[in-house]
């Protein structure tokens, strides 16, 4: 195929990718490069310094407690089986990489030996 | 795991990285294989991991584009997804604050939910900013991205399954040790059960993409409502704001004290 007809045959796709590239880096790009961070109002600055917590834990809560796909509390989430553990590793090592390789280390084990 | 050590920035900035490569190599790995299953060409899958850098955005993308939705519908659940940024770009520019505008530009295209994290950790622990630092970590990172994504989109015919490598767990392995040291007092760690729970809620009544954003929003604010209301009870003023740098030069500053709150909530701040 030629260059045009590669073009042409992936252009929705070309077109759905510059899209979203544009609304990707809006958000990340906007605040960082235009606001003055050294002289927000008092009250926004104590809000802003309550995202970090709060965006980790918005995208680790559903992460955990849905499993393939459905909400899943229980003992059959292999997810939720892992991260308890993994909160202890984090809390007592505080060591990001220790942390990580123990979760992805324990699901590997999980469903090598078939329990999950 | 952040901050007063005497290594050089360049080390330091490597040091930052390596966690998050562990985690990006095999996300990258997972997206990369994912994308040519929903029929993105991995020339372009690569392209996507240079230009939005976004784990999120590309792996809802991918889903969506596989299922056949929508140029608009898939722009739009994306900018949603992402809106998440807007709130981590604001909250991380008081530490950059007095850097030049381009600067600043090119580290917010470094922003992701992992080096917003770790950078934002090391300042509130009264790390001296150091632009190399900040820049190896980003572009480090990046590297993993794509060289993980680009392994997978050209390689991922060798692997069937994802799953035994436990790659579908390593985003989140990865998120829970970044949530984990931003518990700094029990006020940070009722906003986390709070914000989880909300976002959970919230995608479990079909708000998904919205829920991340929407719960961050709610989170945030009753973090900050909590801290007003106990300052107004102690009947100390709150100054400055949390993410005020120049409280770093404090000497009680210590890894506890989220830099401003030792006035406002003295008990918390000494777990």
């Amino acid at each position: 195929m030629n260059e045009t007809g590669w073009f042409s045959a992936n252009a929705a796709l070309l077109l759905c990718i510059l899209g979203s590239v544009v609304v990707t880096l809006l958000p990340k790009l906007l605040p960082v490069t235009f606001l003055k961070g050294d002289s927000l109002p008092p009250l926004l600055r104590h809000w802003l310094s309550f995202v970090p917590v709060a965006v980790m834990a918005a995208l680790v809560g559903p992460d955990v407690f849905f499993y393939e796909g459905h909400f899943n509390a229980g003992p059959s989430n292999l997810f939720l089986v892992v991260a308890l553990p993994s909160l202890l590793v984090a809390w007592w090592s505080k060591n990001y990489f220790l942390t990580i390789a123990f979760g992805i280390g324990l699901v590997i084990l999980a469903r090598w030996a078939g329990w999950y | 795991m952040s901050g007063n050590s005497p290594a050089s920035p360049l080390a330091e900035g490597l040091r930052r990285a390596l966690p998050i490569v562990l985690g990006y190599l095999p996300v990258g790995f997972a997206f990369g294989v994912l994308a040519v299953k929903n029929n993105i060409p991995p020339s372009l899958a690569v392209a996507m991991s240079v230009l939005m850098f976004s784990g999120s955005g590309q792996f809802v993308f991918a889903g969506m584009w596989g299922a056949g939705a929508s140029a608009l519908s898939i722009t739009a659940a994306v900018f949603i997804v992402n809106l998440r940024y807007l709130l981590q770009s604001a909250a991380e520019s008081p530490w950059l604050a007095g850097l030049p505008r381009g600067v600043r530009f090119l580290l917010g295209l470094g922003l992701t939910d992992e080096t917003f994290a770790v950078h934002v950790t090391a300042f509130q622990n009264g790390w001296q900013r150091s632009l190399t630092t900040l820049f190896v970590c980003n572009q480090t990172t990046q590297l993993a991205w794509v060289g993980g994504a680009a392994i997978g989109a050209f390689c991922g015919e060798l692997v069937s399954d994802v799953k035994p490598l436990g790659l579908d767990y390593a985003l989140t392995a990865m998120f829970l040790a970044l949530l984990v040291p931003q518990c700094v007092s029990r006020l940070h760690v009722l906003v986390a059960l709070f914000t989880a729970t909300l976002s959970i809620a919230f995608k479990a009544a079909g708000m998904s993409q919205w829920n991340i954003a929407v719960a961050t929003v709610l989170g945030a604010s009753l973090g900050t409502w909590l801290l007003l209301r106990k300052a107004r009870q102690e009947g100390t003023p709150l100054d400055g704001g949390c993410a005020a740098p120049r409280e770093q030069e404090r000497p009680t500053d210590q890894r506890a004290t989220v830099a401003g709150m030792t006035e406002a909530m003295p008990e918390e701040t000494q777990s």
